[in-house]
């Protein structure tokens, strides 16, 4: 039963619908493949975005070595080359026709940045500057590293997200500040819109839309170290879960090598580009043992399991969880000009100034390879393969297309959320061009959000909020981090079953509608723990070790039963997996060696 | 490990009878905690009600603005055991209307910003297939200027905006002149057109608050200055 009327949708107890709002196009996320889809798109189209933080509070705004395009600026790069270190980057599990349009395309979208206005840094000819990144190469992995990744010294996520915030204004996007999105509207498999919570006077809101657009982030929250925001809750998984859609490869999440110890907070691998190396605790440059070659600019995953690795075996820094990287001799002038940011959070939040001294770092879960199943315009597929969701797309982390397969490239993301945001943003305005009418709102549309709202703002309980939460962050790091087997993983999964019993007994404090940020935890809180599960039994389910994915009981990558992307749904309360076929086009599995 | 008191300015709209009231809590302060890691520990463990505004929590977000001991700063980068006192008072930026505790509305700095067109003007279409191209030293122009996180610190330690909260405020004029500094910029008229005016660069009476108040250490009195002179060689011009 479907109502033209959306006036007409139901209230539940307690706590009324506020508004319906209606927009032909709703994009949750203010990240750059949110807001890059909301430039394309605007211009023609009625374009709202609804974002929890402020805009330029994303977390993008946080990644700071560079964006990846073959630009030759510096030095001979071919989109080739870039393609088969992501292939090879990947572990062959993403998905070749997709890396071809990100490499090809990347030029494209790294220079439209500059026309947009993006300070970035320059070469002496005034041209677009490039460094060197983990994993890029020359000569299809035969040279060395490659000067690939266009930078603005190491804030380049903070450039490109005020970019793009100045192209909206400019565009006329309407922003949803503080607004959170609580449930999708989708029947038949036509979205028809969202429902929402306005943070800041409280109230449900329906925003009826032709089409969404999720540009939602990632989830490092899940995880006790981490460098991702406090914001990066992964709540789009699970919302579009909830819609009775897969989500695909949720095994393969990246830990950044470099956090800033016991913080989590990124230190760009822009510093190992330009030169930095790690050490351990007997002071050698312990690279040399894992990828004699590449060394410190091997991809993440290798890096990561190096440095975890040299710490199991006792030879972190005075035996300590934690390993160096050194930067000292790229010399103040170089250290101030190139990675100001670097120097300016190891002082702030270690007291460490790595002019004089190497910084402390550990591993941290960065990135999630994983998400929401999409195909090459960025819509959203309902069964992961092929049927589509008619006007729903995603994009960014939170989206899977696959480009990343088992382990992403550094630089790459910023790559992948503007570029696949742009041609979500394409997509979608072909699709209203097509599109007269708004799908009509189920009387019913609101009442999860509604009920969701009410329950949680009754919630009195036995149950603290952060006990369940830290003791998540902790087990999942444990058992479910960089390196895995079937015994951890089956015990973090009955974890995850007994945390989520607990999360039904929870106490939420602060019963005010305004600005109720112990709702939207608790709310956050649900979310991470849904998918967690699916993380977990992807983890379980997949018998091989390809990228991020470590099982130290399946040491072996297994293209015959592995070369093949995860699908899950939560179906009853049971986890049901479906898989589909990597696309190979160029290059044909090999052995991956740095 | 040390305990400090925190003294928290509170307000819930939903509880107008109570008002704004100071409320104190203590809290067991490990070496390395920040302003923020200590906020935190008090919402999760002591009291759910406490709300403030915190994403990144490395700096570079720009949510987590308030007034700590007087001077406003990002409470994720501050070490809370660095400011020395054995009582830290927490305040919400002042001079804006405040939503709730430590939240205040952003609306004056958003306008604020929307005033000066914050975003590159260029008469010629960007060239085909590559990029404007900018010198080194252009782009060295740049510097100081483009870091700007939109925190809010600046605006709100600024005695003329506590008096006029129309004005365009520190953070939006160095916008403006971000702007007009970039070699492939051409608007300057465009940016200029709100600021010859009472709520613009006039209000600015050279009190340098917000360069005190810049934790990325920026200095929009310069960039302010900049402008002035732009706008008086205009008129005499």
């Amino acid at each position: 039963m479907v109502n033209n009327n959306p006036e007409s949708i139901h209230d539940v107890k307690g706590v009324p619908i506020h508004s319906v709002h209606q927009h032909d196009v709703v994009i949750v996320g203010a990240g750059l493949a949110g807001l890059r889809a909301a430039v394309e798109v605007a211009g023609d189209h009625d374009t709202a975005v609804i974002t929890k933080v402020f805009p330029t509070r994303s977390h993008s705004g946080a990644a700071q070595g560079g964006i990846a395009a073959s630009l030759a600026n510096e030095e001979e790069d071919h989109w080739e080359w870039h393609m088969f270190d992501t292939v090879k980057g990947s572990d062959y599990l993403g998905d070749q026709d997709s890396i071809e349009i990100l490499v090809r395309e990347a030029p494209v979208v790294v220079r439209e940045f500059e026309h947009y206005g993006v300070p970035y840094s320059r070469t002496s000819e005034g041209r677009i500057a490039q460094r060197k990144f983990g994993g890029h190469t020359k000569d299809f992995g035969r040279g060395g590293p490659v000067l690939r990744a266009c930078y603005a010294a190491d804030r380049t996520g903070h450039v490109l997200l005020h970019t793009l915030y100045e192209q909206c204004i400019k565009h006329k996007v309407r922003f949803y500040s503080e607004y959170y999105a609580l449930s999708l509207i989708i029947e038949d498999d036509i979205c028809r819109g969202l429902v929402a919570w306005d943070m800041i006077n409280g109230g449900v809101h329906v925003i009826r839309a032709k089409a969404v657009l999720f540009g939602t982030g990632g989830y490092g929250r899940v995880f006790k170290i981490t460098s991702n925001a406090f914001a990066n809750t992964g709540d789009g998984l699970s919302l579009t879960m909830r819609a009775g859609i897969p989500l695909e490869d949720l095994e393969f999440v990246q830990f950044h090598p470099t956090g800033l110890y016991k913080q989590g907070i990124l230190v760009t691998e822009g510093a190992r580009g330009e030169g930095g190396y790690l050490l351990n605790g007997k002071g050698e440059r312990f690279m040399e043992k894992y990828a004699p070659e590449k060394m410190e600019l091997a991809p993440r995953d290798l890096v990561s399991r190096s440095i975890q690795t040299e710490i199991n075996e006792g030879r972190g820094i005075n035996g300590e969880d934690y390993v160096h990287i050194d930067i000292r001799h790229l010399g103040r002038e170089n250290i101030l000009k190139k990675l100001p940011q670097i120097h300016e959070l190891a002082l702030k939040f270690l007291h460490v100034d790595c002019i004089e001294e190497p910084i402390p770092i550990q591993p941290t879960a960065h990135y999630s390879m994983g998400g929401i199943p999409v195909d090459k315009y960025g819509r959203v597929l309902a069964d992961g393969k092929e049927k589509l969701v008619k006007g729903f797309y995603a994009a960014g982390e939170c989206a899977c297309v696959s480009v990343h397969g088992a382990n992403r490239l550094g630089t790459n993301s910023l790559l992948e959320a503007s570029l696949f945001g742009r041609r979500a943003g394409m997509a979608m305005d072909e699709f209203l061009h097509d599109t007269e009418d708004f799908a009509p709102i189920p009387p019913e549309a609101a009442q999860a959000a509604l009920k969701e709202v009410d329950t949680m703002l009754s919630a009195d309980g036995d149950e603290k909020l952060v006990d369940i939460r830290t003791e998540m962050q902790e087990k999942m790091m444990q058992k479910c981090g960089i390196f895995r087997d079937a015994g951890s993983l089956r015990e973090v999964l009955d974890d995850i079953h007994s945390l989520q019993d607990r999360f039904s007994r929870i106490k939420v404090s602060d019963r005010s509608k305004t600005f109720n940020f112990d709702l939207i935890e608790a709310i956050e809180l649900g979310h991470m723990l849904e998918f967690a599960e699916i993380i977990v039994a992807a983890a379980l389910n997949r018998e091989e070790s390809r990228g991020a994915h470590s099982r130290t009981d399946f040491p072996e990558r297994d293209d015959k039963n592995w070369l093949k992307h995860t699908l899950a749904w939560k179906k009853d309360g049971k986890i049901e997996f479906d898989y589909k076929p990597v696309t190979i086009t160029r290059f044909q599995p090999k052995e991956r060696k740095y | 490990m040390k305990k400090l008191t925190f003294k928290i300015n509170r307000y819930n709209p939903d509880d107008e009878r109570r008002g704004h009231f100071m409320q104190e809590y203590e809290v067991e302060v490990p070496s390395g905690h920040t302003v923020l890691d200590c906020l935190n520990d008090i919402k999760w463990n002591q009291d759910g009600t406490l709300t403030f505004r915190r994403s990144c929590r490395s700096g570079i977000c720009g949510s987590c603005a308030m007034t700590v001991n007087g001077v406003n700063m990002l409470a994720c980068e501050t070490q809370a055991l660095a400011l020395g006192t054995d009582t830290i008072t927490v305040e919400p930026l002042r001079g804006c209307e405040v939503l709730k505790d430590l939240v205040v509305s952003l609306e004056p700095l958003v306008n604020g910003l929307y005033a000066v067109k914050p975003y590159l003007i260029a008469d010629a279409p960007p060239p085909t297939d590559q990029e404007r191209f900018q010198s080194v030293e252009e782009r060295d122009k740049l510097d100081g200027l483009y870091e700007c996180i939109l925190c809010g610190a600046c605006t709100s330690s600024c005695p003329s905006f506590w008096a006029d909260k129309e004005y365009i405020g520190p953070h939006g004029l160095l916008k403006a002149y971000r702007f007009i500094a970039d070699s492939r910029d051409t608007g300057e008229q465009e940016h200029m057109e709100a600021l010859d005016d009472k709520h613009g660069l006039w209000r600015c009476h050279s009190i340098f608050n917000c360069v005190e108040a810049c934790p990325k250490d920026l200095n929009p009195t310069r960039a302010i200055v900049e402008l002035k002179k732009k706008l008086v060689k205009g008129k005499v011009g």
